[in-house]
């Protein structure tokens, strides 16, 4: 349905007042016009009033700018990171008390220490996207001209961050306070067994927290979820770990168990990548 | 909208098929299938256990392949088959952990035992999928709870098979496999399987089926209830 | 799903729309399960022109912005958005659509400027038009504390900035004016009133004021367009009957 302008005159006035007063960052119409008929796929982030609007922000670019986001908002807030840190001590404490043991070795430490982990990072699941559903940081996100999977990236990344800063903090509190045998000698190979392990809880963590954040009973529903998806990494953790914490140093973590977490991290990797649209869209 | 008048006929001759095959089955089971030496006539449970699990895990699988299509069309009638595939799945799951404890009491006296690994992984594949009804009720918006269910089912999907390696390499560590698995069946045990096997299948197809004309029945009374109300 | 591949002058598609229209929409329909959000919303407008949306509250003026936002997609009918059709080409016009919702779309621990810079890299907009924004909102000396302990009002000066930040040309707002002063109003004008020049689609709940700056009007009641006319030709006694 055409229809035609109010007033033949609107145009010319409207031209006139852009030309004459031209306030602080609003560019003409004309200089728009110049510049949209030749837009650059690269353009630099310095290009004075980009106007190349069909080419999409870099993802890299945009990757970054949300995880600084992410990191500052928590660094203000501090609402995950000290709260999962805290548990995982506490947790630590009502082991110690409910298993009625001063220490723990071999398979009985591996499973006491992976399971707090994996509570604790729960806890850095259940807040990852409330920010964003509370405060239009969806929308925000949706509107800007932007590849949707970069805030899988960069949540992903932010809850690796979250995971690393929890084990920094656990892992040194479990050896105080209830592993028996040092760690010194089995310390790499178990960073190495966690930080496998990590990637596979922050993928499934983040695709679970974005399932759940939108729905009713939102804390309940995310552990829920997660906690049966994330066996085959306890599995793995676990089982890895074992000799490395056990008394005289049984051995290294064996092969299959680093395959296992490997390979879950690869297909739920992949997996993410490929349905996490889905659920930013409406 | 046409009436699924022209699938009446046809859950007929399912309806058919099932009752027959399962009679059949019935029968080679308890008249045909020799009495196992160790286990005694308890381990007969395993021709109604194993097909179960089996068709279920197939139903789970089946649910994520028809999300995906769902997500991929953007029809409604995929996500309406993943949703009924997936209940009807968990359904037979919890025949499959009763029957599955009941035997594990037969056999090693204990209702519930950690060493028969696909047992324990389907424990872990049943509590997941447990969440599925959950999780589409929590959600108002009907094109996003089918949205969000879709994605469910295909992380869950992709989730069986691994769980199962997963499950199956931490066991082994710790116990033989006590079960035989079906590759080395001899020749009647062979078939009554096999029988029942399709049997179940039939039944658990059927069962889909009326449940899917059920509800597209009541989809369909809905929207012309709506637009008489309107009028 | 990454556009980013290199699109040269020749092979773009030119984005002056044909016979100045930015906006051409026809028989959009968006549904809430079973309920109709909208119904059979036809219409263009032209590049320039302001079209001013009335209707009570559930007439589904916020669904036909977030429409034309690529917010939510369309169930049938065809949006057209610069010659692009959406959903398919949603992702080539998001960059040149800035929106003014109901929210701020602002995170509240954040700065003004860092809120703003953050929206700025993810469009690809210089900082330093960061600046110049919160100079023409005369909210530089506010810019360095939290949102939070800002008032409504300076939160949706921000907001306003944030929309405007990547030079879009169709503005899409929703009672832009609500909680706003009138000192606030003289400087929101130049970027998103009639005189930035823009294409702007706007959600009123004021007959007379809407209208003034109206050139084409629609009224929707239940979703359904109830009026569709040049500003011109309509009385605000019209509207009012809207609301009954």
């Amino acid at each position: 349905m055409n229809i035609e302008p109010k007033s033949q005159t609107t145009k010319p006035h409207a031209a006139s007042s852009r030309a004459a007063h031209a306030p602080a960052g609003t560019s003409s119409a004309f200089t728009k016009h110049v510049q949209d008929k030749a837009p650059s796929a690269h353009a630099p982030a310095g290009t004075p009033s980009s106007s190349t609007k069909h080419v999409p922000t870099k993802t890299a670019q945009v990757v970054l700018a949300l995880l600084r986001k992410e990191l500052l908002v928590e660094l203000r807030t501090l609402e995950s990171v000290p709260g999962m840190s805290l548990f995982a001590v506490s947790t630590f404490v009502v082991f110690h008390f409910a298993l009625h043991r001063s220490a723990v070795d071999g398979d009985l430490a591996a499973g006491v220490l992976w399971v707090t982990l994996l509570f604790a990072a729960m806890l850095g699941v259940n807040r990852l996207f409330v920010a964003d559903a509370e405060q239009g940081g969806f929308d925000g996100f949706l509107l800007a001209p932007v590849d949707r999977s970069a805030m899988l990236l960069a949540k992903v990344c932010a809850l690796l961050a979250y995971l690393v800063v929890l084990e920094l903090v656990a892992v040194p509190a479990f050896a105080l306070l209830l592993l028996g045998p040092s760690l010194g000698q089995a310390l790499p190979g178990l960073v190495g067994v966690i930080a496998l392990a990590d990637v596979g809880i922050a993928v499934i963590g983040t695709l679970i927290a974005a399932l759940a954040v939108r729905t009713r009973a939102r804390d309940l529903l995310g552990p829920l979820l997660a906690l049966p998806l994330l066996v085959p990494v306890v599995i793995g953790g676990a089982r890895a770990s074992s000799p490395l914490l056990a008394a005289g140093h049984a051995g290294g973590p064996g092969g299959r168990w680093l395959a296992l977490l490997a390979l879950y991290d690869l297909v739920f990797g992949l997996i993410a990548y490929a349905v996490f649209d889905f659920l930013l869209e409406d | 909208m046409r009436v699924p008048s022209s699938s009446v006929p046809s859950l007929r001759t399912l309806s058919i098929a099932t009752v027959v095959a399962m009679g059949v089955a019935f029968g080679l089971v308890f008249f045909y299938a020799p009495i196992e030496l160790e286990e005694g006539f308890l381990q007969k449970i395993f021709y109604l256990h194993v097909p179960l699990a089996i068709v279920s895990l197939c139903g789970f699988v089946s649910g994520g392949l028809m999300a995906i299509a769902h997500l991929r069309t953007r029809d409604s009638r995929w996500d309406l088959r993943s949703y009924v595939t997936i209940h009807m799945s968990l359904i037979f799951g919890v025949a499959v952990l009763l029957t599955g404890s009941i035997w594990a009491r037969g056999s090693w006296g204990h209702w519930w035992v950690w060493s028969e690994p696909t047992l324990v992984s389907y424990l872990i594949v049943f509590l997941l999928y447990a969440t599925y009804q959950p999780l589409r009720f929590a959600i108002e918006d009907p094109e996003r709870q089918a949205r969000y269910a879709s994605v469910f089912a295909i992380v869950a999907g992709a989730f069986v098979p691994l769980n199962f390696l997963a499950v199956r390499l931490s066991t082994s560590y710790l116990h033989p496999r006590v079960l035989g698995g079906s590759s080395n069946l001899p020749g009647p045990m062979r078939l009554t399987f096999l029988v029942s096997l399709a049997a179940i299948a039939l039944l658990f197809v059927t069962l889909c089926s009326y449940e899917l004309t059920a509800k597209r029945t009541r989809i369909m009374l809905k929207s012309r209830s709506r637009i008489l109300g309107y009028r | 799903m990454s556009h980013g591949a290199a699109e040269t002058a020749i092979g773009v598609k030119p984005d002056r729309p044909r016979h100045g229209e930015v906006l051409q929409v026809a028989g959009l329909v968006r549904c809430y399960g079973e309920r109709e959000a909208l119904g059979d919303v036809s219409l263009s407008l032209h590049e320039g022109h302001t079209l001013v949306v009335f209707g009570p509250n559930g007439a589904g003026k916020t669904t036909l912005l977030r429409v034309l936002a690529t917010l939510l997609r369309p169930h049938s009918g065809s949006v057209r958005i610069f010659d692009r059709g959406l959903p398919e080409e949603a992702w080539a016009v998001r960059g040149r659509i800035g929106l003014v919702g109901h929210e701020p779309l602002l995170y509240r621990e954040l700065t003004a400027r860092e809120n703003l810079r953050f929206h700025a890299r993810l469009h690809g907009t210089p900082p330093a038009r960061v600046e110049a924004l919160l100079d023409a909102l005369a909210m530089t000396d506010r810019a360095e504390e939290p949102l939070r302990t800002l008032s409504r009002g300076m939160v949706q000066r921000v907001a306003v900035a944030r929309a405007v930040l990547h030079e879009p040309r169709l503005l899409l707002l929703d009672e832009p004016y609500a909680n706003l002063d009138p000192t606030a109003i003289a400087l929101v004008g130049p970027l998103i009133g009639g005189e930035s020049g823009c294409t702007r689609v706007v959600c009123s709940h004021d007959p007379t004021g809407g209208l003034a700056e109206a050139d084409l009007v629609l009224g929707l009641r239940a979703g359904r367009p109830a009026l569709l006319r040049a500003a011109a030709d309509v009385d605000p006694g019209e509207i009012t009957e809207l609301y009954r």
